[in-house]
């Protein structure tokens, strides 16, 4: 207990903290930027894995979230028969022709020793293979891009229940890893740094302009959701008596029928988005602690210290017989995995998926910012991490709004600097991330939480 | 003439556009090889830097247009930017002196350096969007074409027109003149050399009575000069808005590595490789080859290799290509 003092203090002050924005700003608010907090705490176990536990960097978190959000869309919406009819055959020969080609170029790789000639060889397939596929592929786009495209214009899904998204967004973004990891795992610490920011970007890229798969950048809107809706609810019998329950004493105030039945109803709107955030945060809950589960039992298992001892000293663990090549990317593609599933919850609580939104700002930096605050190589300091930089990027704004009014306080309400900073409020989020960053990397490199292993 | 045709149709499309937009990086390039090579760290603030530095002469540029005084047929900017970069360099020196110092002091691995460019970057950011706001600027003022498509046409009788901006004219001419003063003091003067033999080794150059400090300071100088007429020039010649500058950012990397990082010259060559792959690859040939091939070869679709929205992915599977093959990048840099 006395051990785990500052993990609980740490963690009760977070939780008074939101409790403190129910109470002043709005239920709502609270439960959505907890909801977040959670899905960026997912986040931030993944990037821990890899930099605290194995010391990877990597920068390309944008692209596995993208991922994961992409794999809410195949698995949850329903197919669009008539693009499958006029197009799919297309695809599916596309899909066909790229196995063959990934196949034809393994073959030579293992069967022909390095030289000039395997390596033209290889780059002639590829070549190759994508003129074809572009040839094969390009009707078939056409047409399924054209089929109703105000509405549909892409492929569509599965039409499964959502939540089983949350393990195929793993699956994707593992893989996607696993090819990312073979490529550039063996490269300098800050040059792998760019190269997965930059593969990221690719990854976006993709998505944004692929309409027959995703839509691109008109976006998928209206998703299935694993949670009731709000209209539904606000005419259920026993979700009505539930609120009224609740507010009774609220209610007994006001002598009047009429304006008792319209407090209710208002109460009633409020509650069911609130029952729906609440619904969420059961979920998200659930997958925070199987996950922290997890990457504990991991970290102190023999597994954990062999990775430690990779992280601490790369040479001296391979000269023990450990296989870092191999080792590095299991961690790569699991880390990555996590984070897929973080990128899946996101579109699920949103209920959209915009490519759009994805960027390197909100969807990388912002969770290395929560992971080296936090505390790397600690589960529980990411995930407080999460916690608070989230808070701060959300109420950032607030905070710099009173900011701005303290220290304008003598000036005019029209004078132009005053009406200046209070326009750029917004941007008083990035100054704060970035000199939390800065004093916390100076003055407590481990971060609020740090990292303390001990022997069970 | 269809031939002279399809050449004008390239330079007009190709050519004068990839050379522009080649020089905007490679001084960015030039800057990130710096940063790395001497004080050994891949510096994420780049983008922003460079952003810093445009709205500075941006923010001179307005003073001296609110004075009246202007350069004529050239921007005002030109004249802006020296006052600019007096600013951005004693900006750097200030991050420097409160944010790298330390770590560089205590030996930091480069990735601690890294991450604490990130939180430079944040900052950055923020402070460039207080003070002028996310909205695309344009401050561009002067003569704004040296050869108008029209004129091109009337005086060589030909179909296809050339437009030259003087803004591509300028960006051209001050990237070779500042790349050949730079390479000039890096070769021949007693500091630059020893600041290459501080990049080469360390401890010898220590040794050999280098004074670090003076090194430190006068790299953090040139990247300030490069920053801000990077992003200055980039800014006249497209427009200026913080997040423009935070992606080109990406491509500036890439152009670095392709060319060997640590390496100068490299990376100043990389701009133009990664500029003229992004654009050659992008564009759409079907003109060109209605010059070039008799009317029964007329090819129906764009002949585009790839859309325009993979502009970006093609710097990055270059890098990649680059990073697989010859992972010191193509003239030799340090190797990672």
């Amino acid at each position: 207990m006395r051990k785990n003092l500052n993990v609980i203090a740490a963690y009760s002050i977070m939780m008074g903290l939101i409790i403190l924005v129910g109470i002043f700003q709005s239920w709502n608010i609270a439960l959505s930027i907890f909801n977040l907090c959670l899905i960026s705490a997912v986040m931030t176990m993944g990037a821990n894995i890899q930099w605290g536990y194995a010391g990877l960097i990597n920068f390309g978190i944008m692209g596995y979230t993208a991922l994961g959000g992409l794999a809410a869309v195949l698995i949850s919406v329903d197919p669009v028969q008539e693009a499958w009819s006029e197009g799919g055959i297309d695809i599916l020969m596309s899909l066909f022709l790229i196995i063959i080609m990934v196949l034809a170029v393994r073959y030579i790789l293992k069967r022909y020793k390095k030289s000039k000639i395997r390596t033209y060889s290889i780059a002639s397939i590829i070549i190759l293979g994508i003129i074809i596929i572009r040839f094969t592929a390009e009707p078939g786009i056409e047409a399924i891009e054209a089929v109703n495209p105000a509405k549909t214009g892409f492929l569509g899904g599965f039409g499964l229940p959502i939540i089983f998204s949350w393990i195929v967004g793993a699956l994707f973004a593992g893989g996607l890893a696993f090819i990312i990891g073979k490529v550039a795992l063996g490269l300098r610490a800050d040059y792998l740094a760019i190269a997965t920011l930059l593969i990221s970007e690719i990854v976006i890229a993709i998505i944004k302009h692929e309409d027959w798969l995703t839509r691109g950048v008109k976006n998928v809107i209206g998703l299935k959701r694993p949670a009731p809706y709000e209209v539904n609810l606000q005419q259920t019998d026993w979700f009505i008596n539930l609120v009224e329950k609740f507010n009774l004493s609220k209610l007994n105030l006001i002598s009047d029928l009429s304006d008792r039945q319209a407090a209710l109803n208002q109460f009633v709107i409020e509650g069911s988005s609130v029952f729906v955030k609440l619904c969420y945060s059961g979920l998200f809950l659930v997958v925070v602690i199987i996950l922290l589960i997890l990457t504990q039992k991991a970290l102190y298992s023999p597994w954990g210290r062999m990775m430690r001892a990779i992280r601490d000293n790369e040479e001296a663990a391979n000269a023990m017989g450990k296989n870092v090549v191999k080792q590095h990317l299991l961690i790569f593609v699991l880390g990555s995995a996590i984070v897929g599933i973080a990128g899946a919850m996101l579109v699920t609580q949103d209920g959209l998926f915009t490519p759009g939104s994805y960027r390197p700002m909100r969807y990388t930096f912002l969770i290395w910012v929560m992971v080296i605050v936090g505390g790397s190589g600690n589960n529980f300091g990411a995930i407080l991490g999460g916690f608070v930089v989230w808070f701060l990027w959300i109420e950032a704004a607030p905070i710099g709004l009173y900011l701005v009014n303290l220290t304008t306080a003598g000036l005019d309400d029209s004078h132009f600097l005053k009406v200046h900073l209070i326009e750029s409020v917004p941007y008083f989020r990035f100054l704060m991330m970035g000199t939390g960053l800065l004093l916390i990397m100076r003055y407590r490199p481990k971060g609020i939480l740090p990292e303390k292993i001990e022997i069970k | 003439m269809d031939f002279a045709n399809a050449i004008i149709l390239l330079l007009n499309y190709i050519f004068v556009p990839a050379l522009a937009y080649g020089s905007q990086l490679a001084l960015g390039a030039i800057f990130v090889t710096l940063i790395y090579g001497i004080l050994r760290f891949a510096n994420f603030a780049t983008g922003d830097m460079m952003s810093f530095g445009t709205m500075v002469t941006i923010l001179f540029t307005w003073y001296f247009q609110s004075l009246g005084i202007s350069l004529g047929f050239l921007p005002t900017a030109l004249l802006a930017i020296p006052f600019a970069i007096i600013f951005m360099a004693s900006y750097m020196l200030l991050i420097d002196k409160f944010v790298f110092k330390y770590y560089r002091v205590n030996k930091s691995p480069p990735v601690q350096l890294a991450m604490v460019s990130i939180g430079v970057m944040f900052v950055t950011q923020a402070v460039v969007r207080i003070i002028i706001g996310p909205s695309d600027r344009r401050f561009f003022d002067g003569e704004k074409f040296l050869i108008r498509a029209g004129e091109f046409k009337e005086m060589t009788g030909l179909n296809e027109g050339l437009a030259i901006k003087s803004t591509q004219v300028i960006t051209i001419i001050v990237t070779m003149i500042l790349v050949s003063v730079l390479f000039w003091f890096l070769n021949k003067t007693r500091t630059g050399k020893s600041m290459r033999a501080y990049s080469d080794n360390e401890d010898l150059a220590l040794l050999s009575g280098i004074d670090p400090k003076k090194i430190v300071m006068i790299t953090w100088i040139i990247a300030g000069i490069l920053a801000t007429i990077g992003g200055a020039l980039y800014g006249l010649d497209k427009s200026f808005k913080p997040f423009t500058y935070f992606n080109n950012m990406l491509p500036i990397f890439a152009a670095a590595i392709v060319g060997g990082i640590g390496n100068p010259f490299g990376a100043f060559l990389g701009g133009y490789v990664i500029a003229f792959s992004e654009i050659l690859l992008t564009y759409a040939y079907k003109k060109f080859f209605m010059y070039v091939l008799p009317e029964s070869m007329e090819p129906e679709g764009l002949v585009q290799l790839l859309s325009t929205d993979y502009k970006f992915a093609v710097s990055f599977s270059i890098l990649v290509i680059v990073l697989l093959y010859r992972p010191s990048g193509i003239f030799k840099g340090k190797i990672l």
